[in-house]
């Protein structure tokens, strides 16, 4: 296992605009192994884009990322998972009309010979959300039948299955119930203390501040914030969204329009 | 590695066993499903039944043939246009592609090439006609439906104008038929083996294959697929590929099944058939589900429908009220199912 708390990822002056929008400036951002950090910011702060780089779905325009202390290129989504960095995406990547143990080992099924081995796949997809502790009637039920909760732990099940190292979860706790998020967090607890590096994304900043060790806020393509988590964060977190909404206001009402530059979603 | 990790975790005990209520539910559900394909099953039989209880010379050897002719060779086409369908794409243009199949294989042979060669040159063509419709629909997001129904009029065009639209006798059909005509189609039996064949290999492809799995994974939830790293379109770009393909070696089949080979053959009405089969067979227009096999009931029933009443004397034009208002009542059908599982999700 990669020794806790030593550096899984780092970003630097990362930057990337879409034609005249700029989504991220200038991104600096450091994760270590065992490590549960917080991203929060505003819809269309950037949060995204940076996620869907760091997997490898997008390209920064500048900038550099390094995995293990290692300066990489993150090319395509298989070159950051061979790095062990694995996305679950808020809009699931989950497939509806598949069992749960035919998603948990989507593009890396075992086979005998040219033919799915269902077997085994069921067999090691049971035994998996078993030690991780998620809870599911079948693993052959059809991954629309599920809870939203339920389908978030097997997605994350997915990515810890496939031997993801670097974990990114985006808004892992949407539209999910106060028990439902409540197993969720367990999951993500646990997974830290096997040493998983782990980015939470989320607007319930109450949610985040929960788990994470340490949380940074995104606002305008930047970090602004980078903090460890603790019983004041909350309302200093508050304090500096509440600045943002006001100056927001006073900028619209001055001007008649949102300040320039302000990102559109990402 | 990850084991020891794991199993080092403090960890709740996991609920292993399902509320017994839920269990019986999804048992109750996943039957429902599997009936889909055993209701068109029973549909076909209740058919057969009636129809031969109308009129006996319904299981005669003879109308048998004919009922295997009409079958073998939309099935065909269907088998490729459930692949494509549940990999959310769709394909209008293999009933021209079914026309123009056999005369490529004609002038290959007129110019030397031998018929089996022939046919491979043909089925290539196909192929490069699938690609066509592939690259319009993946690389220009042209919808399939669009792209598909110029490719439709567009190689109809090009058969006509190669052919002077007039038809050409099969070779190897006249004056003898030759055992090689007959095991491309000439004879009913090596026709349906041949389907039967194509089915069963699309099927296995379709449930027994991590490819199967992606292709329903690429029409279930496109965006999943693709961040799960699936190459949604180089799978798109294969099946349509392979329904062209198929859908030639149909009219090949088809060409030396009647001994003429005509520029007319084929197009609108096989086409819809194949789809209308598809889709009354299970398969969902909007991607994600459906089987070869369920096509293939499909295709029978149709086949049967219009067979039979043929046989007992009603008006033929009937058939295409009967399967307008069938293929509609299957779409609603689908369309409400996808429905209820999406709400049952939230």
């Amino acid at each position: 296992m990669t020794a806790p708390s030593s550096e899984a990822l780092r970003v630097e002056h990362i930057a990337k605009r879409f034609g005249p929008v700029t989504a991220l400036r200038d991104i600096n951002m450091r994760l270590n192994y065992g490590e549960v950090l917080g991203l929060i910011g505003d819809n269309g702060a950037g949060k995204s884009t940076l996620i869907k780089i760091m997997t490898g779905f997008q390209q920064p325009d500048a900038g550099t990322i390094f995995v293990n202390g290692q300066e990489v290129k993150l090319n395509s989504v298989q070159q950051a998972r061979e790095l062990g960095i694995e996305t679950v995406y808020q809009d699931l990547a989950l497939i509806n009309e598949l069992s749960v143990y035919h998603n948990m080992f989507l593009k890396r099924e075992l086979r005998i010979g040219p033919f799915l081995n269902n077997a085994a796949m069921r067999r090691q997809a049971r035994e998996f959300l078993n030690q991780m502790g998620v809870n599911v009637p079948s693993v052959d039920v059809e991954v629309s039948k599920l809870s939203g909760g339920q389908r978030q732990a097997i997605a994350i099940a997915r990515a810890v299955s496939s031997n993801a190292k670097i974990l990114l979860l985006d808004e892992p706790l949407a539209a999910m119930g106060a028990k439902e998020g409540a197993q969720i967090l367990d999951l993500i607890n646990r997974l830290k203390s096997q040493g998983v590096a782990i980015i939470m994304i989320g607007h319930n900043y109450a949610q985040v501040l929960e788990v994470a060790d340490r949380v940074n806020l995104l606002q305008h393509g930047e970090i602004t914030f980078d903090k460890p988590a603790g019983k004041d964060l909350m309302d200093e977190i508050t304090d500096i969204i509440m600045q943002e909404y006001r100056a927001t206001k006073l900028g619209t009402s001055a001007n008649g329009s949102v300040k320039s530059g302000t990102p559109t979603s990402a | 590695m990850a084991d020891e990790a794991l199993t080092a975790a403090p960890i709740p005990p996991p609920t292993s066993t399902p509320p017994p209520a839920l269990a019986v539910l999804q048992k109750a559900w996943r039957f429902i499903l599997q009936q889909r394909t055993l209701s068109v099953a029973l549909i076909a039989v209740a058919m057969v039944i009636y129809f031969q209880l109308s009129k006996s010379v319904f299981l005669s050897a003879g109308n048998l043939q004919t009922l295997i002719q009409y079958i073998s060779e939309t099935a065909i086409i269907a088998a490729g246009e459930v692949m494509l369908l549940i990999c959310g794409e769709i394909d209008l243009s293999v009933g021209s592609v079914y026309a123009l199949a056999p005369f490529v294989m004609y002038y290959a042979n007129q110019n030397g090439v031998p018929l089996l060669g022939g046919i491979v040159i043909a089925l290539l063509v196909c192929a490069a006609i699938g690609f066509i419709n592939g690259f319009a629909s993946v690389y220009f997001r042209v919808p399939s439906l669009i792209a598909t129904l110029g490719t439709q009029l567009l190689v109809s065009g090009v058969t006509l104008v190669i052919t002077n639209a007039t038809p050409v006798l099969t070779p190897d059909t006249f004056p003898k038929v030759t055992s090689f005509a007959k095991l491309f189609g000439n004879n009913p039996y090596f026709e349906i083996s041949w389907t039967l064949a194509i089915v069963i290999v699309m099927q296995a492809l379709l449930s027994m294959t991590p490819w199967g799995l992606r292709t329903v994974a690429t029409g279930g939830n496109p965006l999943g697929a693709s961040e799960v790293g699936i190459g949604a379109n180089r799978i798109k770009m294969v099946h349509f590929m392979v329904a062209s393909a198929l859908a030639g070696f149909a009219g090949v089949l088809g060409a030396f099944r009647v001994g003429s080979t005509d520029p007319l053959a084929g197009g609108t009405t096989i086409m819809f058939n194949a789809i209308a089969g598809a889709v009354i067979g299970g398969t969902a227009l909007t991607g994600g589900s459906g089987t070869v096999i369920g096509a293939l009931l499909g295709v029978c029933v149709l086949g049967i429908l219009q067979d039979g009443i043929t046989l007992i004397g009603v008006n033929a034009d009937y058939y295409y009220i009967v399967v307008g208002a069938a293929i509609l009542a299957a779409m609603i059908l689908n369309v409400r199912l996808s429905q209820l599982r999406k709400a049952g999700q939230s």
